[in-house]
């Protein structure tokens, strides 16, 4: 369990993580808002409790990875890792600017930090699976980290890696679904729809939980839980809002990828400042 | 075919992605065979009103491109018209097996739209900028591509597929394009379009590249080099006459495409070179690189898709004709 510091801490650490994103963002003026700030809190919990790494040597194999395969959330992980001190936050700025290394997707061959390239939907999922088989094979005690996106596992190839790594049974692999309930066209429900998704990891033979995925202590609880799996990968479904936090962005019915005007930015930001200050 | 080039090249006012929506709900009313297929992108597409007008034939089948194209294939063996579309990427090596398969091998009646050519994908980066969509399609046997450089050739595009059969594949910009031909104009597919005469050379260009050809050319002949501009929109099946014709009349060509040279128009070309008319060939396009992110007329310069790399390579078949 966490103590009631640390989650003020991790709490915090989520806020900084939107703060970052939405300046980013908002100073190119466009970009994928709604998924950064939806996965924000699980972002927060894995880089501030959760993970195994070192900014100072990004490479280090017995690292924990994490493979964002809904990699146009690429935007919060450069934060977190930029707040962690594996880049200079000045950086964050350079945003899918020309010649940057934070391209609107993630890239392992630009981004410090980052373990996989992604940005077509769905095969983050294989490439999790491989480095989580890879890690096993190589001995290594680390887990393995992937982020999915509702939506994108509409993908058949996330359900073949799904059914993959029960066969395998890989406990080293915990995923996690970034369950907002809507992709680029609206609401998953009504396009083509995801339904009870723990029941269908249960049916892959997987071990699953439901968490609220803006309550960092329930998050680090399912992780908690996940990891005393042996025997089967783990499956933590988190219920999100696309939007969280972003005053702008959070009650906009299309708000996968928006435009962003500077008062919009700001009036997000003060929201936020506001709440950091009240902690 | 009458083509005859815009008096004015400026920007259109409405973008690409309305004109197709438009010319399909046109269509559609009075062809009620015809369907639109998404992979969650309608709304990127501007496709919303075709959705809202003719929900019983709108499939946004969610994030899975290659079981779009097996369904699109399937709705087609049961005499439909699908139209299937998503980013270049997606809807072309995501799903290559299916369009081979499925569509090709099995002789379906299918039309794929793959949005965000090249550089213009630009803020999305490099996985979404295909440089190769066009390439790996080339290969499948009877394909149809086409890239249809401004909304007047793209209404009569779509029109005319509605109408065929086979395998199409059709690279859209999907934001405003520069008009290059007259509202008048028609276009035969597997036709190019002489759209500026000259002796010296030929620029043979397709997509956002022919407005950059046409600068060019209006460039050299300050230098006073007659530079021949062609629209080869038909990739497949090229236009082989008018190649041949116009290495036969100007000794020289140049290709340029927003595009790999790897197995895009240059290829395309040179393939018709290499067996009738030996003559140079030059080429501005991508060289065998992966995309970036960035700003349009960033990666235009990155890559070299510019007016003046034109010239440039202009002048090097040139030198090479008269050596
Ligand atoms: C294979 C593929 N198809 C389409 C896209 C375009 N695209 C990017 S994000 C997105 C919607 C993603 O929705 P979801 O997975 O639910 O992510 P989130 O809601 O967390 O943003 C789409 C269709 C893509 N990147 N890759
Ligand atoms: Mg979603």
């Amino acid at each position: 369990m966490l103590s009631s510091e640390k989650i003020k801490e991790v709490k915090e650490f989520a806020i900084k993580i939107r703060i970052e994103t939405i300046k980013a963002i908002g100073n190119l003026g466009f970009g994928h808002i709604g998924g950064a700030m939806s996965i924000a809190d699980t972002i927060a919990v894995l880089y501030d409790a959760v993970m195994k790494y070192d900014p100072k040597n990004p490479n280090w194999e017995d690292r924990d990875y994490l493979i964002c395969s809904k990699g146009h959330a690429g935007p919060s992980i450069y934060s977190a890792l930029a707040l962690k001190g594996f880049f200079p936050i000045e950086e964050l700025m350079t945003l899918n600017k020309p010649g940057t290394h934070l391209p609107s997707h993630c890239d392992r061959n630009l981004t410090t930090g980052i373990d996989m390239t992604t940005g077509s939907l769905g095969q983050g999922s294989s490439l999790a699976v491989g480095v989580a088989l890879g890690n096993r094979c190589c001995g290594r005690k680390n887990t393995t980290y992937l982020i999915l996106g509702d939506g994108e596992m509409q993908e058949g190839q996330v359900w073949e890696a799904v059914l993959y790594a029960a066969q395998q049974k890989l406990s080293n692999l915990i995923v996690f679904v970034d369950y907002n309930k809507k992709q680029l066209d609206g609401y998953t429900a009504d396009i083509n729809d995801l339904g009870d998704l723990k029941s269908k990891f249960e049916a892959f033979n997987w071990f699953a939980q439901e968490v609220d995925g803006h309550n960092v202590s329930e998050i680090y609880e399912a992780v908690e839980n996940a990891k005393k799996q042996n025997e089967k990968p783990s499956a933590i479904i988190l219920h999100t809002v696309k939007g969280k936090g972003c005053s702008f962005a959070e009650n906009e019915l299309y708000n996968h990828h928006m435009t962003v005007s500077r008062q919009q930015m700001e009036e997000a930001l003060n929201v936020l400042l506001n709440e950091l200050g009240r902690r | 075919m009458s083509a005859v080039l815009a008096n004015m090249r400026v920007k259109e006012d409405k973008e690409m992605r309305n004109v197709y929506c438009e010319t399909l709900m046109e269509l559609s009313e009075e062809n009620n065979k015809i369907v639109v297929l998404d992979a969650d992108l309608m709304n990127s597409m501007g496709m919303t009103k075709y959705a809202n007008k003719y929900p019983e034939r709108t499939f946004n089948v969610g994030i899975q491109e290659a079981n779009m194209v097996g369904i699109a294939a399937g709705l087609s063996a049961t005499g439909l018209v699908p139209f299937a579309h998503s980013f270049g990427p997606f809807a072309t090596r995501r799903c290559f097996d299916q369009l081979f398969l499925s569509c090709g091998y099995a002789k379906l009646n299918v039309r794929i739209v793959g949005s965000d050519p090249g550089v213009t994908a630009a803020y999305n980066g490099g996985t979404h900028m295909p440089f190769e969509d066009m390439g790996i399609l080339r290969n499948i046997p009877n394909i149809t591509i086409l890239e249809p450089v401004d909304s007047v050739m793209l209404k009569d595009i779509i029109k005319q597929t509605s109408n065929m059969y086979g395998l199409f594949y059709i690279r859209l910009l999907r934001k405003n394009a520069v008009k290059i031909y007259e509202d008048s104009s028609t276009f035969e597919i597997g036709k190019g379009i002489t759209l500026k005469d000259g002796r010296d050379v030929t620029i043979i260009a397709t997509g956002i590249m022919v407005d950059d050809a046409l600068k060019a050319s209006d460039e050299l002949e300050k230098t006073g080099i007659s530079a021949r501009v062609v629209n080869i929109f038909t990739l497949k099946p090229i236009d082989k006459e008018l190649i041949i014709k116009c290495a036969k009349e100007t000794g020289a060509i140049v290709t340029a495409e927003n595009h790999s040279v790897i197995n895009g128009l240059y290829s395309a070309v040179s393939e018709v070179i290499a067996e009738s008319t030996l003559v140079p060939v030059e080429k501005v396009g991508v060289m065998d690189e992966f995309g970036e992110v960035g700003p349009l007329d960033y990666l235009k310069q990155r890559f070299k898709l510019t007016p003046e790399s034109i010239v440039e390579k202009v002048k090097k078949v040139l030198k090479r004709k008269n050596s």
